[in-house]
């Protein structure tokens, strides 16, 4: 229950649109429940949210140090949110290293909410802070607000009553966080009074101790004397219906098997052990009752050698990796383009090259994706733009691999993959139907394996179907009939042959639009994959300062959607941002014939809206 | 599996309309024709049999069945054989591969395959040479064997690849060889009615680039004295005329010579499939004959056999469980989740 304190009527309430809060501390503090909570709680209260974790790259990094800052950023706002912020407004941090690692995370003037305990002898010397120097009472901090609660005191202080241990009273700080926050933004507790009674089901001292801890927190902020601002952020006018939150790699499982169970087909998922990969093989092996196959496979070869196994016998092969594992899939991705038979592969990519960064985003995998490979081997290749929009795509991938006999690539990436957002979920009723081309008996006696329909797709004949047997393989194959042909003209006609079919899907793709102004804008920034968000904020901002710059994202790589080419035309200008050297650039260049200019950065981070912004500007001036 | 038994298929059924393609006189031809042979008594349909194989000479085997097949890429014919079965489990899955296709390049997924035992039978084509690429040594040739690629002579040392197969937990481990065409069918048989992954190696000659690889096993005149073909609950005998056997020796085997009166049928060893240990003492049985001192037999027949669930049983079992626990999936409730608000 809020608490009604006369001095809350006192207090000012400002109103804000969006705020960016930075939660951070070691691994063991709670840091991701606080996150998560706040952000739920958000999302009931009607604002959207968006919101990115970032861990430790290292399991067990020690404590108090640097390497082993946990952080939970959160974006939550009145309006429309497309990011989990650029730069923060508020900087939670429970100790010395995780003020350290993320002051630059934060727009100066803006604050910081520090536990005075975190920041004792110990724990500044590993944070590096030289000579024990305080930054909490030295003045470095003179830019910021600095709001210091003893929080580990304040707890304890709260649960003095309680058995609990000291060990397990800190536990519940993070819980004294929460509550204060809850009272700055003017937030009900009872949304995370429910989650602790549920997460502690049986344990009433543990239920007690955290609901009395979070309310100590919020009364903390309505009876110290130090603090008199809170803030209002207002539900923001998304349109109405029912949501939950969602997360990249979990809306990729749930969009595989939607669109299995749409194809009437069973989901098989060959995958090995991979980051940020893995989370997609853990959801999809707690829905076996969907009649999905999860098979961890002995390495990335056999991980997508045994879902083409799985799709010559009628099964959706699906397998998923990150840039090092998607390498040693080459081969046989030849073999699927080879052999025609429906594949989907996931690469939710990451720093590289080789081991790279791989707890970091980046999208340098676009080229290996289209060409990739030895020989002519075309493969369609599809990109998510958010969190939720990974449901969509990982369907798109199934339908199209499904539809038109081909193995297909769904590049995501880290930044999509651990990121949530609200979604606004589809009804069973409102997907898409998907049609295999199965064929269950045998049409006439000169039947062929290779015979195609008028999109170029041959049929999927099953093992087991009477009369039909016929062998496939990696050698050319003759036109038709399927037998090894090693004849010129037939080699000629076969490679030109697949790479058609896979240029008409073009035909069955839904048309490009302009996300955001006129398509004769002075300046079009084109974008693919995980950029969308950071982008479309710049280029809200940019046209609301009037600017004359449109924005144009990619969800369809290859085959680009027909009409890509005559709307880049059209335009004065094209900036092309990618997280990496520049590939897309270089793709559109080559088929379009336009001068679009790069935009690269490759620092294991997302673009912030600024860094577009700022870009985009000179672009217009140039 | 559906048996049929109305109309008995025969060995020309199971034939291609592809015209076989190795070279004259090459070991391939038997092996082929004792699997066509055998492939109508598993009272199968033709469509109900899948036929993967890797790369290499043997690896072409499927183009010539007239069955559902595929000719994968080097190495990788378990993991696709594996993917297969998950997919379909009413199938009979058989892998072909050769000595460099499943001992070399594809080594992991070999063994991987042999310790999950999915219910299929993998067909080892052993000629201890790469042929398709004209003559290298393998990882079975013999330390010092010279080719185009050792011109000074091979310095790795070779696999055995049954006692592979036993330290992976193969749950069927068998050798036969090309050129006893009665004793191949009996043992592919046995093979495929294991339930169980099967591995059956097979020597196979190549006779154009390593001819004679196997002759003191298969030569008439020195098969006797050099082979052992072994028969569970039987006596280990062997030689010209039945005259030699096995005898152990605490954990060492020993030839022993029953014409000479010391020992008799009584005292050998009695062969015992499902004995992991004393199969395993077998499969080291890989003595290179000579002619100036005596060697050990090398053994032929069925090694080592054993129970074991298979994967895509346990898989399927889980599945089960799972729909038995949750319900039959229901996608309204997958979509929604489990934590939801509502936006008026
Ligand atoms: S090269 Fe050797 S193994 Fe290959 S087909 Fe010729 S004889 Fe047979």
């Amino acid at each position: 229950m809020e608490p009604t304190n006369s001095k809350t009527a006192l207090q000012a309430k400002e109103e804000r649109k969006d705020v960016t809060i930075l939660f951070a501390g070691d691994s063991g503090d709670g840091i991701q429940l606080t996150g998560s909570q706040f952000s739920n709680t958000s999302a009931l209260f009607g604002n959207d949210i968006s919101t990115f974790p970032n861990f430790p790259a290292e399991i067990r990094a020690p404590q108090g140090t640097i390497a082993g800052v946990s952080g939970f950023q959160l974006n939550f706002g009145s309006v429309e949110l497309f990011t989990p912020g650029d730069l923060c407004d508020v900087l939670v941090v429970m100790n010395a290293a995780a003020l350290k690692a993320n002051l630059h995370n934060l727009k100066l003037g803006r604050t910081i909410i520090a536990n005075s305990a975190g920041f004792d002898k110990r724990n500044l010397s590993l944070a590096g802070y030289i000579d024990g120097n305080n930054p909490l009472s030295d003045g470095s901090l003179g830019k910021y607000r600095v709001i210091e609660i003893d929080i580990t005191k304040l707890t304890r202080e709260a649960l003095k009553e309680t058995s609990l241990g000291t060990k397990e009273k800190d536990r519940s700080k993070n819980m004294f966080v929460l509550g204060f926050l809850y009272w700055m933004y003017n937030r009900k507790m009872e949304p995370t009074e429910r989650f602790i009674q549920e997460k502690f089901a049986g344990h009433p001292e543990l239920i007690e101790a955290n609901i009395a801890v979070l309310k100590a927190g919020y009364h903390y902020g309505d009876t110290s004397e130090t603090f008199t601002t809170r803030y209002e952020v207002k539900p923001a006018p998304l349109p109405s219906g029912v949501y939950r939150n969602i997360m990249g790699n979990q809306a990729i499982a749930i969009g595989l098997i939607a669109a299995c169970q749409k194809a009437g087909l069973s989901l098989f998922y060959g995958s090995y052990p991979i980051t940020p990969a893995s989370d997609i093989l853990h959801e999809l092996a707690r829905h076996k009752n969907f009649n999905v196959r999860s098979f961890q496979a002995e390495d990335e070869i056999a991980a997508i050698t045994s879902a083409i196994g799985a799709s010559f016998a009628g099964n959706v092969g699906i397998t998923a990796s990150s840039g090092p594992g998607i390498a040693l899939k080459g081969e046989a991705l030849g073999l699927a383009c080879m052999l025609e038979l429906p594949l989907v592969i996931i690469n939710v990519q990451r720093g590289g090259p080789s081991t790279g960064l791989p707890t970091k985003t980046e999208q340098a995998d676009l080229l290996q994706a289209v060409y990739g490979r030895n020989g002519e081997a075309p493969i369609p290749v599809i990109a998510p733009s958010s969190p939720r929009d990974c449901f969509s795509m990982a369907f798109e991938a199934v339908r199209i691999a499904v539809e038109h006999m081909t193995p297909v690539f769904l590049l995501s990436d880290g930044y999509l993959a651990n990121g949530a957002e609200p979604w606004r979920f589809p009804k069973s009723t409102d997907l898409g139907t998907i049609k295999a081309p199965i064929r269950k008996q045998n049409p006439k006696d000169d039947w062929q394996p290779y015979t195609r329909d008028e999109r170029g797709v041959r049929e999927w004949v099953l093992p087991g179907t009477e009369g039909m047997e016929h062998r496939i393989g990696g050698l050319e194959k003759e036109d038709g009939s399927g037998n090894i042909s090693y004849d010129p003209e037939n080699h000629q006609k076969m490679v030109d042959l697949r790479a058609d079919k896979v240029a008409r899907i073009a035909d069955f793709i839904p048309a490009q639009e302009v996300d955001q102004g006129e398509s004769s804008a002075a300046l079009c920034i084109l974008s693919w994959g995980s950029t969308y968000g950071a982008i479309k904020t710049a280029v809200r901002e940019l046209r609301a300062e009037g600017q004359d710059v449109a924005h144009i994202h990619l969800r369809y790589l290859n085959p680009f959607p027909k009409n890509t080419g005559q709307l880049l035309r059209s335009f004065g200008k094209i900036m092309v941002p990618e997280l990496n050297k520049g590939q897309l650039v270089k793709m559109v260049r080559s088929e379009f014939l336009v001068d679009a200019k790069p935009l690269t950065k490759v620092k294991g981070l997302p673009f912030t809206a600024t860094e577009i912004k700022e870009s985009a500007l000179k672009a217009l001036q140039s | 599996m559906s048996t049929n038994t109305e109309n008995k298929l025969t060995a020309k059924d199971f034939s291609s309309d592809q015209d076989v393609r190795w070279c004259p006189g090459c070991g391939d031809y038997s092996i082929l024709k004792q699997v066509q042979t055998i492939l109508p008594e598993l009272g199968l349909k033709r469509e109900e049999i899948v036929f993967i194989s890797g790369i290499g000479c043997s690896s072409r085997f499927p183009y010539y069945l007239n069955t559902f097949g595929m000719h994968s890429i080097h190495g990788r014919a378990p993991s696709i054989a594996s993917g297969l079965k998950v997919a379909n489990p009413n199938l009979s899955v058989w892998v072909i591969t050769g000595d460099g296709d499943a001992l070399s390049i594809g080594g992991n997924h070999l063994i991987h395959l042999l310790r999950r035992n999915f219910d299929m039978n993998v067909l080892l084509f052993n000629n201890e040479i790469y042929g398709l690429t004209k003559g290298q040594y393998s990882p079975t040739s013999p330390e010092g064997k010279v080719t185009k690629s050792t011109p000074m002579g091979s310095v790795d040392h070779p696999f055995n690849p049954l006692a592979l197969a036993a330290g992976a937990d193969s749950t069927f481990i068998a050798r036969a060889m090309d050129r006893d065409p009665v004793h191949l069918r009996e043992i592919l048989l046995e093979a495929s009615r294991h339930k169980g992954t099967s591995l059956l190696e097979i020597y196979q000659n190549c006779n154009v680039f390593n001819d004679g690889a196997f002759s003191p096993f298969t030569d008439k005149q020195s098969k006797a004295d050099n082979t052992i073909f072994l028969e569970h609950g039987k006596p280990c005998v062997y030689g010209k005329d039945g005259n030699k056997g096995l005898k152990l020796d605490g954990a060492q085997p020993v030839v022993v010579d029953l014409s000479s009166g010391d020992n008799s049928l009584e005292d050998l060893w009695v062969h015992d499939k499902y004995d992991r240990f004393k199969s395993g003492v077998l499969m080291r049985c890989f003595d290179t004959p000579m002619p100036d001192r005596e060697s050990l037999p090398r053994p032929f027949g069925v090694f080592y056999q054993e129970d074991r669930p298979c994967y895509e049983d346990l898989l399927q079992e889980q599945i089960q469980v799972s729909v038995q626990r949750k319900g039959q999936g229901d996608l309204d409730k997958l979509l929604k989740g489990t934590n939801t608000w509502e936006i008026a």
